[in-house]
């Protein structure tokens, strides 16, 4: 069989499939609502749903839940009459597995390993994530938008978060349900996995490029400079724009709702940077510390 | 007397009849309210919502189809504890009758197998559908944070239930997963700073997950109540308090003039 094919077909990965298609179906849904209400409001008319009045809750709303919950529980039926669950051989915590790999929706997390050490990538970054998700309604101080699809007016949000959602979370999802084999190394969808494939990739630490050794003291100097240079502008950066630009809003805003956003919006873009530094230029620690390495 | 309506309306004058349903449904306002806020299930709905909440295109039913993905799981999850022992010695050879001996218990397991992931998929797509209708904004901050901790509740549920079958999907990818934990900053033996607080591997973040240095027998009973009750009750209660905020914060949001 094709290993294109073999591999979608896997029982535990067809679920990924759905997701794909559902996600991308609902994707569409929500920006082709948006642009139509952009439309609305550029010419002053009112957005879907703002002249609504009320209508009984019976019937028509426990009507339509029974009708979708069975739908849900036709199509549950279906996919477990056609599909089998899959059970593996029995645990042996002698026989690993190559790649062992964690469940599907924690993949994206297990992807940022090859960027980050663990610490970053299973612990503290999975809790911004948590922290960032929480924080949105109360660092997004734009009211307009509130309860139809929108998106010229809420641009930024928009962009920034489906730049999480879409490429952070479930780019690298697919990413490592599909795209990884053994030794987590990038597999086509069309290549046989091959157990003996040893990659040869020397990477570097960010002051070795410049010929200084990274474990050393100016290497560790340099290292320091490099990323508390990129927190501390990426926090002041955007400041002086604003300050610029748009002061009236950086009034509005205030110091505290700065910091909290520029700071997860520094950290979230320091997985692309980071992604592109390691793949790019191959290099591995930016900053190495007796303690932790960055 | 055997007009099927003479007989319809011998039962409904039945006193059995009359102590469960009290009353005719009449098609009246005063009957299409009385069904909603006289039925404990239904009640949790207002009398009368607004047209976009039953229009499929705004909120595309991703909350509720979630909230009814876990009570399927929690149904078929239910049956499937009459037919295992978390144990190590118990659990593999258990599957294995599920499959083999138990009466539908193939599509039993499939069943929730299936929803677990389906359920994982329509929550993160209510996110995003909650997110792009900017419905998180003011009064419904705090109801979105129940959400997000909701979402990762969904995730810690479905992977305490990957180790249950005890096999070596289940057993690498808690592996996997629990490893993360000894490199927490602190609290875990391989993260930075923790021979600060004298960590080792047998009392950091990891050992408190499975119950010891490794995944074994304890691991397997702590994923099982974990995944049985604990987050199932915790879930359970911040349902109702998401579900009752969506009525106190004006029921499904709705743009404003």
């Amino acid at each position: 069989m094709n290993p294109f094919i073999e591999i979608i077909t896997q029982p535990d990965n067809i679920a990924i499939v759905i997701m794909v298609i559902l996600v991308s179906f609902f994707t569409v849904w929500a920006f082709q609502q948006a642009f139509q209400n952009d439309k609305l409001i550029a010419v002053g008319q009112p957005v879907d749903g703002e002249n609504e009045g009320l209508v009984d809750t019976f019937k028509p709303l426990v009507r339509i839940e029974l009708i979708i919950a069975l739908a849900v529980m036709v199509f549950l039926t279906f996919w477990s009459i056609v599909v089998d669950a899959p059970l593996e051989e029995i645990a042996n915590p002698t026989l690993t597995p190559n790649p062992a790999k964690a469940p599907w929706y924690f993949l994206g997390l297990q992807e940022l390993l090859v960027y980050f050490d663990p610490w970053l990538a299973g612990v503290v970054l999975p809790s911004l994530i948590i922290v960032g998700l929480m924080a949105i309604p109360y660092i997004d101080i734009n009211p307009k938008g509130n309860g139809y699809y929108s998106f010229e007016e809420r641009k930024f949000a928009i962009i920034t978060f489906s730049f999480g959602f879409f490429i952070l979370w479930l780019l690298l999802i697919v990413i490592g349900v599909f795209f990884r084999g053994p030794g987590w190394l990038w597999y086509w969808p069309w290549q046989e996995w091959d157990h003996a494939r040893v990659v040869f990739e020397p990477t570097r630490d960010f002051s070795t490029v410049f010929g200084i050794d990274s474990r050393s003291l100016p290497g560790f100097i340099l290292g320091a400079i490099v990323v508390n240079g990129y927190l501390i502008g990426g926090m002041i950066a955007p400041y002086k724009y604003l300050k610029k630009k748009m002061p009236e809003f950086l009034k509005e805003f205030g110091m505290i709702r700065y910091i909290v956003t520029t700071s997860l919006f520094i950290t979230m873009m320091s997985i692309p940077i980071k992604m592109v530094l390691r793949l790019v230029f191959l290099i591995k620690y930016i900053w190495i510390t007796p303690w932790f390495n960055v | 007397m055997n007009n099927p309506t003479d007989i319809k309306e011998r039962v409904k004058k039945n006193i059995i009849w009359k102590s469960i349903f009290r009353r005719d449904y009449r098609n009246t306002v005063r009957d299409r309210a009385q069904a909603i806020f006289g039925n404990v299930f239904l009640h949790l709905h207002p009398v009368q919502v607004r047209e976009g909440a039953v229009k499929l295109r705004f909120t595309w039913g991703m909350g509720g189809i979630t909230f009814f993905a876990f009570i399927i799981l929690v149904i078929t999850g239910v049956v499937l504890m009459f037919y295992y022992h978390p144990s190590v010695s118990q659990a593999y050879s258990d599957i294995k009758d599920l499959e083999f001996q138990v009466p539908f218990g193939v599509i039993l397991r499939n069943l929730h197998r299936w929803g677990a992931h389906f359920m994982v998929i329509v929550v993160m797509i209510h996110m995003f559908r909650v997110f792009m209708t900017g419905s998180y904004k003011a009064p419904r901050q705090f109801n979105w944070g129940v959400g997000v901790i909701l979402l990762v509740l969904t995730f810690m549920l479905s992977f305490t239930g990957y180790l249950t079958p005890w096999d070596q999907l289940g057993f690498w990818a808690i592996t996997v997963g629990t490893n993360m934990g000894a490199a927490t900053p602190l609290l875990g033996y391989q993260g930075p700073f923790s021979e600060f607080l004298h960590i080792t591997p047998f009392n950091d973040v990891r050992f408190a997950l499975l119950g010891g240095s490794r995944v074994a027998d304890n691991a397997l009973l702590r994923a099982y109540i974990w995944h049985c009750v604990a987050i199932p009750l915790v879930s359970v209660i911040l349902m109702f308090v998401h579900f009752w905020r969506v009525r106190k914060d004006g029921g499904i949001s709705k743009p404003h003039k």
